[in-house]
C-alpha cells in the first residue's frame, strides 16, 4: 500500500505517495525529479547517491524514503545559494578541474560538505579518508583532493574569524 | 536497487517493536541501519513480509558510561557515534578504532554496532575487540523478558546468532577496563582500507608486576564465527612479553585459526596474516600499557 511520505529536501517540503520499499534515491529522482543525486552501484559501495541527512553523508540507495521523513535532506541541488552563484565547494571543483564525466561529482561534493562541517582544515590524508565511500572512475582523485583543499580555504576565508 | 515488497512498521517503543515481532512470528524482521539487511533483501536472500524499522525508538539511541559498571552501547548507536564518542575514544580506544575501520563514511553514518553483531558475518569488524574486552549483549523478548549473554557465545554460525525469532538486542555492555590493561585491533583486506576484512585480530592484555597477567586473543574472518585463540593466549600469561613470546603466540594463533579460501583471500595467506596481525596487536596493546607508567592506565 502506498503511503504519504513527507520529505524536507533543500528546505522545501514534498509530499509523495510511495510504497515503503522505495528507496530515497528512487523517490528523489523519480517522484521529486531532483536528478542531481546519481545512482551508481545501488549497493552502498560507490557514493554516487550520497545525500546529507541532518548534515551527515548517507547512501540514498540504501535508505528507505519512508525512513528519511523528519530529517533535513540536502542534495546537490541545495548546495548553491542561488542560480548565479555556486557553492564554494562546487566552484572549487570547477576551478581545479576536478570534474571529468561528472557522475561522481554530486556525491563527492556532499561528502566534502560533511567532512568540512566537522573539520574546517583537513589534511590530505583526512580528505582521502573522508572520501573513502566515493569512487571516481575518471580523475584519479588528485584534483578532487586539491579542490576540497581549496574549498576549505575559501570557506575559512568567508567565515568571520 | 529494487527491493521485494513488504509492509513497513515504525514502532516508537521497544515494547511495541517486540509485540509486532511476536505477532508476525517468523515473517517479520527488525532493521536498524539497513546496510546489511536491505542488501540481502535486494539480492532476494531474505524477503520478510513485515519490516520493523527500529530507528524511531529513541530509548535505544544512547552511549552511556557508568564509572562503576562500564560502557553501554544502545542498539541504535551508529558506527560513527562510537567513532566520535569522547569517552569511548578515551577509555576504550580499540573499540572506537574497530568502528572506524568498518566500511565507509556513509555506511558508518547509517549502520549500527548492534546491527554489525546481529548480522553475524564472520568478518564483522566490531566483534573481535568487543569479545576481547569481555562484552555482553542484552537480548529482550516479548513481555520484556531479558537475558544477558557473553558476546563470545552470541555467534552460532555465519549469519546465525543466539537471538530467538522474537528477540531484539537492546544493548551491548563492556566492563570497565581493569587497571593496567589495554586492547588493540588490527585488520587487513587484500585490496584496500575500506574493503571487508580478510583477517582481523582483537586482543586484550592485563599487566601486573611487569608480567602478562591476563590475555585474550580473538580472531575474525578465519572461522565460521569470531574465535578465541586460547592456546596462543596461554603462551603469554606469566611472561614478560618479549618479542619471541609475541611471535610464538602469533604463530600459535595461526595454527588455531580455521580459515577458508574465498574471493577475498586464500586460506594460506589468511593464516600467515593471523600470525602477523596477532603479533602487531599484542605489541601495540602491551606498549600502550607500558607507556601509561606501569599500569594505572584505563584503556
Ligand atoms: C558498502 C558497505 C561496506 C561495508 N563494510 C563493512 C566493513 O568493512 N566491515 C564490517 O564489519 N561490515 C561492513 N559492512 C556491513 C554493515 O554495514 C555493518 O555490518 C553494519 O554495522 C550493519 O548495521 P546496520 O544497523 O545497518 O544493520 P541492519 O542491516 O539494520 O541489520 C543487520 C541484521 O541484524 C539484525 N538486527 C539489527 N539490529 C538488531 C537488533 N537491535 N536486534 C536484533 N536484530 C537486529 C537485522 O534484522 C539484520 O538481520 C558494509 C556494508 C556496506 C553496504
Ligand atoms: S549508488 Fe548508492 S552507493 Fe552506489
Ligand atoms: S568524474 Fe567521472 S566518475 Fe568521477
Amino acid at each position: 500500500m502506498k503511503q504519504i511520505i513527507r520529505l524536507t529536501v533543500n528546505g522545501d517540503v514534498y509530499e509523495v505517495a510511495a510504497h515503503p520499499w522505495r528507496t530515497l534515491n528512487d523517490v528523489l529522482r523519480e517522484d521529486i525529479h531532483l536528478t542531481g543525486t546519481k545512482k551508481g552501484c545501488g549497493d552502498g559501495d560507490c557514493g554516487a547517491c550520497t545525500v546529507l541527512l541532518d548534515g551527515r553523508a548517507v547512501a540514498s540507495c540504501l535508505t528507505l524514503a519512508i525512513e528519511a521523513e523528519g530529517f533535513e535532506i540536502v542534495t546537490v541541488e541545495g548546495l548553491a545559494a542561488s542560480r548565479e552563484k555556486l557553492h564554494p565547494i562546487q566552484q572549487s571543483f570547477v576551478d581545479e578541474g576536478a570534474i571529468q564525466c561528472g557522475y561522481c561529482t554530486p556525491g563527492m561534493e556532499l561528502a566534502a560538505l560533511h567532512l568540512l562541517s566537522k573539520n574546517s582544515d583537513p589534511t590530505e590524508e583526512e580528505i582521502r579518508a573522508g572520501l573513502s565511500g566515493n569512487l571516481c572512475r575518471c580523475t584519479g582523485y588528485t584534483k578532487i583532493v586539491s579542490a576540497i583543499k581549496e574549498a576549505a580555504r575559501r570557506l575559512r576565508a568567508d567565515r568571520p574569524a | 536497487m529494487s527491493l521485494p515488497q513488504f509492509a513497513y512498521a515504525a514502532p516508537k517503543t521497544l515494547e511495541e517493536a517486540l509485540a509486532l515481532l511476536a505477532q508476525h512470528r517468523g515473517d517479520a524482521r527488525v532493521m536498524a541501519g539497513g546496510t546489511d539487511l536491505l542488501l540481502k533483501m535486494e539480492r532476494r536472500k531474505l524477503a520478510p513480509a513485515v519490516l520493523i524499522g527500529l530507528k524511531r525508538i529513541d530509548e535505544l539511541r544512547y552511549i552511556r558510561f557508568e564509572p562503576e559498571q562500564g560502557l553501554f552501547i544502545g542498539a541504535l548507536a551508529r558506527l560513527s557515534d562510537v567513532v566520535e564518542d569522547a569517552i569511548i575514544r578515551a577509555k576504550y580506544p580499540a573499540i572506537a578504532h574497530a568502528a572506524s575501520r568498518t566500511a565507509t563514511v556513509q555506511i558508518r553514518n547509517m549502520g549500527t554496532v548492534a546491527g554489525n553483531l546481529c548480522n553475524s558475518s564472520p568478518c564483522a569488524d566490531n566483534a573481535p575487540t568487543l569479545i576481547a574486552r569481555g562484552a555482553k549483549v542484552e537480548l529482550v523478548g516479548a513481555q520484556a523478558r531479558s537475558r544477558w549473554l557473553d558476546l563470545e557465545k552470541f555467534f552460532t554460525g555465519p549469519g546465525a546468532t543466539a537471538l530467538a525469532p522474537d528477540e531484539i538486542m537492546r544493548q551491548i555492555h563492556v566492563p570497565c577496563p581493569p587497571g593496567g590493561s589495554a586492547a588493540a585491533y588490527q585488520n587487513i583486506s587484500a585490496r584496500s582500507k575500506v574493503d571487508i576484512s580478510a583477517v582481523s585480530v582483537g586482543v586484550h592484555l592485563t599487566r601486573r608486576d611487569g608480567k602478562c597477567h591476563d590475555a585474550r586473543i580473538v580472531l575474525g574472518a578465519v572461522a565460521p564465527v569470531p574465535m578465541r585463540a586460547r592456546e596462543a593466549e596461554a603462551l603469554l600469561v606469566g611472561t614478560g612479553m618479549d618479542e619471541d613470546v609475541m611471535r610464538a603466540s602469533g604463530e600459535m594463533a595461526a595454527r588455531e585459526a580455521r580459515p577458508i579460501s574465498d574471493v577475498r583471500a586464500s586460506s594460506e595467506w589468511r593464516r600467515e596474516m593471523v600470525a602477523v596481525l596477532t603479533r602487531r596487536a599484542l605489541r601495540q596493546a602491551w606498549d600502550s600499557i607500558a607507556s601509561a607508567h606501569g599500569g594505572i592506565v584505563n584503556r
